[in-house]
């Protein structure tokens, strides 16, 4: 009798300390999950506080003008007090598009040889190299801009179409960043062309279809949702890609008509005038809102690729 | 059996690397017949499957020697083109991998390849192949929703169709019914049998069941070589080789 009752105590005992162990065990865990909830909200207001801080800066210049006169005025003359911002938002357009016009087709059809036309000891040259373009610090891309692309624009290219161009022009402007923004489109689709099930493209393939057949009309259909993804993203870095691009651009706040008309991007008017000229009433506020400006057209352009994004997966079903 | 053989194989070797996967296969595979091979698995039995249409060719490491000759010509001569000799056979994997498109468009994927461009003549593919798969009645108010959205079942079999409709000779199953439930397998099964009238097929499957329910020879192979070869009951029932004995009866596996 007693050995039962001292065994049971026993019993009870292991079970509250393996108890309590295991209710330590569980706070750890739970304590652990709130902890990496308040960091991640931290991170993501950050953009919240970016853009409240962005706006507070800019409520000086926007005082005086309306939004949209600020938007759509092209007078840049800042020791008059007029702000518009109208050939900088261009200039950014402008360097953006002919940036992804160039690179979209050079990085697919990259991405289509390495992942299913090279030899593997190819492949395995090549792919370093895309990756190594990545970590060339943009101002070397710029001084590369300045010393080769410029002087093949403005005496090889632009001859053919206008009559004078000095080379600063969004076209250099677009050609670098395409340059820059290639690694970064290739390898994200070179990881979702290789998530492609092989048993797929053997179903085209077995149907006597050729690989170029089998990748235009089955491959790249199952990955334009992440080609779009990579697509997204590339344009929001070249968006915002500054140092390169005002090296090559020409900085000339006007509209641009040509790709042979210098431009004066966003990012490019910051960078160059905050610090400088801060004695002219109301241009820190400008600058400020020239940033604002810059973080609400990524803001949307995200905002509007993700509801294609969703489109084009339903759409496909893939 | 052997007069008219539809696939004659002589001499196939496939070496992946250093290491020999397929050792000297010489085999004739008669017409319009179902052939299985069975063996356990890591055989070799997918990669004799897909030396039938050259599926191997893009596979890093591999090479392939020896003669597979499609009524008579040799699929593996410099000279043959691929793509016509794929598209005289229909493959089914093991899983179903539709297209990523619509129903209808993965039917009339191979016809339009081909240079089918009317589209009276892609719908009456797709009318003649969907019903020949017992899909139309399923499908025909459909035909434009994606193929992801049908059952497994229902993907193997708009697959077969999708092979189909590129009017093979011979159709290649590679595990066809390993993902699918029992009444979808007895569907496909019943499908493979009554196709034999108009092609040859040949079937890799694991299971033993399966091969007596619908095929008519049965090839056994095992560690890359081919054990033995002959009429279904034949070789179940009666098998004169040692190791197709302990095969057929379980003992390895």
């Amino acid at each position: 009798m007693t050995i039962t009752k001292i065994k049971l105590y026993n019993y009870c005992n292991a079970y509250n300390h393996y108890n309590q162990i295991m209710s330590f065990r569980l706070l750890k865990d739970k304590a652990y999950s709130k902890l990496m909830l308040v960091f991640t909200s931290l991170s993501v207001s950050i953009v919240l506080f970016i853009g409240i801080g962005l706006y507070c800066k800019s409520l000086p210049v926007l005082h005086k003008s309306s939004w949209g006169s600020l938007l759509t005025s092209s007078e840049w003359k800042p020791l008059k007090g007029l702000f518009g911002f109208f050939p900088f938002i261009m200039g950014t357009l402008w360097v953006t598009a002919i940036s992804i016009l160039i690179a979209l087709p050079l990085c697919l059809l990259t991405s289509f040889y390495i992942t299913e036309y090279a030899p593997n000891r190819i492949r395995k040259i090549l792919v370093p190299f895309v990756n190594l373009l990545s970590g060339i610090p943009p101002v070397i891309f710029g001084v590369w801009g300045v010393l080769f692309i410029i002087p093949l624009i403005q005496d090889h290219i632009a001859p053919h179409f206008v009559e004078f161009s000095t080379g600063y022009s969004v076209l250099a402007g677009g050609i670098v960043l395409a340059v820059m923004i290639f690694p970064l489109i290739v390898s994200i689709v070179c990881e979702v062309l290789n998530t492609i099930p092989g048993e797929l493209k053997d179903a085209s393939l077995a149907l006597g279809a050729t690989k170029w057949e089998t990748i235009r009309k089955v491959s790249v259909r199952k990955a334009t949702p992440g080609i779009v993804a990579a697509v997204v993203l590339a344009i929001s870095r070249a968006f915002g890609e500054t140092i390169a691009v005002l090296m090559v651009c020409g900085n000339n706040p006007v509209v641009p008509h040509s790709i042979f008309d210098p431009g004066y991007p966003l990012p490019a008017l910051i960078a160059n005038n905050y610090g400088e000229m801060m004695s002219i009433p109301l241009y820190d506020s400008a600058l400020m809102f020239a940033a604002l400006l810059l973080f609400i057209i990524i803001l949307l352009f995200n905002i509007i690729s993700r509801l294609i994004l969703a489109r084009v997966e339903r759409k496909l079903a893939v | 059996m052997t007069n008219n053989p539809h696939i004659s194989i002589q001499h196939l070797n496939v070496f992946a690397g250093d290491q020999r996967i397929l050792k000297d296969i010489s085999i004739n595979i008669p017409n319009k017949k179902v052939i299985s091979i069975i063996g356990p698995s890591g055989c070799g039995k997918t990669t004799l499957l897909k030396c039938f249409n050259r599926l191997l060719d893009d596979t890093p490491d591999i090479k392939v020697t020896g003669k597979v000759l499609v009524d008579g010509e040799n699929i593996y001569d410099p000279k043959a083109e691929v793509t016509h000799i794929r598209k005289k056979m229909g493959l089914l994997s093991q899983r179903p991998y539709p297209l990523p498109m619509s129903i209808y468009d993965n039917v009339a994927y191979g016809p339009r390849i081909h240079g089918t461009r009317k589209k009276v003549d892609l719908d009456k593919i797709v009318e003649t192949q969907l019903k020949a798969t017992g899909l139309w009645n399923e499908v025909k108010d459909r035909l434009n929703a994606p193929a992801t959205r049908l059952s497994i079942g229902q993907q193997q079999r708009l697959c077969l169709a999708r092979g189909l409709a590129v009017e093979p000779e011979i159709i290649l199953g590679d595990e066809s019914t390993s993902a699918l439930d029992p009444v979808s397998t007895s569907i496909i099964e019943d499908l493979f049998i009554k196709l034999k009238e108009q092609y040859t097929i040949v079937l890799v499957t694991h299971i033993l069941r399966q091969a007596r329910r619908v095929s008519d020879y049965i090839i056994f192979v095992y560690m890359g070589k081919i054990i033995e070869f002959g009429p279904t009951e034949e070789l179940l029932l009666n098998p004169q080789e040692e190791l197709t004995k302990e095969y057929v009866k379980g003992f390895i596996s």
